[in-house]
């Protein structure tokens, strides 16, 4: 009699489309709606070139069709070159997402020829005092628009990447008229998600309705008169959505992250959740890590769900919302997501939308934490690897 | 687009085999198209050197299919795919 391994006893789940690789957490830009967690990684827990050039490799292996080169600021590293020649042989359509700041025309001619197939640029407003004031970085809205007009003359494809809130969401038709004036062929109009660093500067970020309302409005005439010219992606945000979103396509169905350190994860934010063991690269494969992983299977498909998702016929459309947002809002990532109507607990989000009326508009911004023995992140990016 | 117009792929656009699902794929930035087998004919002949008149004079001779008929489907699919972005004449 033999013993049948318990992973035979379950199919393997569908190959995953997309692997965010998120390089680095150092950055010169100080967003307060930053996506990276708010414990940041430190310079020498960074992934190696080779240990990278490993992960497109298996990644391409898995299923993976395109790759996200991000961060923090993925120019930050010295190797950027190498990595986005890594990720191109393994035949990843290879993303830059970038806030532009740190590559002039020599590093972007460079990347060019390592096989970079298209870059995402950040903006942080239309108008260049708010702009680098949001992003906490002088000059950096210039420095954008000059990355900006390079990469439409290297004849690489541009997404501008637009992050609204409350300071920013009068400015979208602005916003839109910078896509065409900078050569963008897409425009994501993306609303701040709120865990991490957005949570904390919620009050500061939160649209009202009638900015949300006509935002909507612009982005619809916008998609109409533009047809053709500038693809528009937008979505509405969470605190004024009945149905929560399907993030990430569901949990561990379409997409991979790996974090600066190694550890790889359903979607970028879900490092800051407890009670997860995160498989690191530098001990498993990416296939070990997506198909067999706890982590991974632990909120796969729909049998986890608790009510009111189980039964719900929405349960494959959105799968039960974002996990981080569970956490974040409830302190139970098995919960459903608050942005849905069905949620006993819908009513946190118009109690935040109640409590950001009115309130300051201060920041505080993306900071690494307090160490005596480092500089600020920047510092880090010039000592190279003696961080 | 008309007969005489010379479509090609939009920026950043790439048809690739995606060998793990057995199809092809359109990749483009942030977005992934799978075009049906039709469209998959014409993506072929999308090379920024051919006109659709003689796009569609090839497809005709190896689907002996009448050829109004087939420029008609043609010029609607890369009207289609013009406005998402996949093609550019």
């Amino acid at each position: 009699m033999t013993t049948i391994p318990a992973r035979a006893k379950t199919a393997a789940p569908a190959a995953p489309l997309a692997l965010l690789a998120e390089l680095t957490h150092r950055c010169p830009l100080r967003c307060p709606y930053c996506s990276n967690p708010t414990e940041l990684a430190r310079v020498a827990q960074e992934l190696d070139t080779a240990t990278w050039a490993r992960v497109f490799q298996e990644a391409a292996a898995l299923g993976c069709l395109q790759v996200h080169l991000s961060g923090g600021e993925p120019t930050a590293r010295r190797d950027i070159r190498e990595i986005v020649r890594a990720a191109s042989e393994a035949g990843l359509y290879t993303n830059l997402i970038t806030s532009g700041v740190l590559t002039g025309e020599t590093k972007l001619q460079a990347l060019v020829e390592a096989g970079l197939d298209h870059v995402q640029l950040s903006v942080q407003d239309a108008e260049p005092g708010s702009a680098d004031r949001i992003g906490g970085y002088r000059g950096g809205h210039a420095r954008k628009l000059e990355f900006a007009n390079r990469v439409h003359e290297a004849g690489l494809p541009l997404t501008l990447n637009a992050v609204v809130h409350r300071q920013n969401l009068d400015r979208l038709p602005q916003l839109i008229d910078l896509a065409l004036e900078l050569g963008a062929g897409r425009l994501e109009v993306a609303h701040v998600q709120y865990y991490g660093w957005a949570l904390a500067n919620r009050d500061a970020l939160l649209p009202t309705r009638d900015q949300l309302e006509a935002a909507t409005a612009t982005v619809e005439a916008a998609r109409r008169d533009l047809r053709g010219r500038l693809v528009i992606d937008y979505v509405v945000p969470d605190y004024y959505a009945k149905r929560p979103k399907a993030c990430m396509g569901g949990w561990g169905r379409q997409f991979l992250a790996v974090s600066p350190a190694g550890r790889v994860l359903p979607c970028h934010a879900a490092e800051s959740l407890p009670g997860f063991d995160f498989p690191n690269v530098r001990e498993v494969s990416l296939r070990e890590a997506w198909e067999h992983s706890e982590a991974f299977n632990r909120f796969r498909g729909t049998a986890w769900m608790p009510a009111p998702c189980q039964g719900c016929e929405r349960a494959e459309l959105d799968w039960g919302g974002c996990r981080c947002q569970a956490f974040a809002l409830l302190g139970d990532a098995a919960a459903t997501d608050p942005a849905c109507v069905l949620s006993p607990h819908h009513a946190v989000l118009s109690l935040a939308v109640g409590a950001a009326a009115g309130a300051g508009e201060g920041f505080t911004y993306r900071e690494p934490r307090k160490d005596p023995r480092h500089g600020g992140p920047m510092a880090e990016a010039s000592e190279g690897a003696q961080g | 687009m008309d007969g005489t117009a010379i479509p090609r792929l939009g920026r950043g656009m790439k048809l690739r085999e995606d060998k793990t699902r057995n199809q092809w794929v359109v990749m483009g930035p942030e977005r992934m198209f799978v075009p049906d087998e039709i469209a998959l004919e014409v993506l072929r002949l999308v090379d920024g050197a051919r006109s659709v008149d003689a796009m569609v004079d090839d497809l005709a001779a190896r689907f002996a299919a009448p050829r109004g008929e087939i420029m008609t489907d043609v010029v609607a699919m890369l009207d289609d795919l013009t406005a998402k972005g996949v093609v550019t004449a």
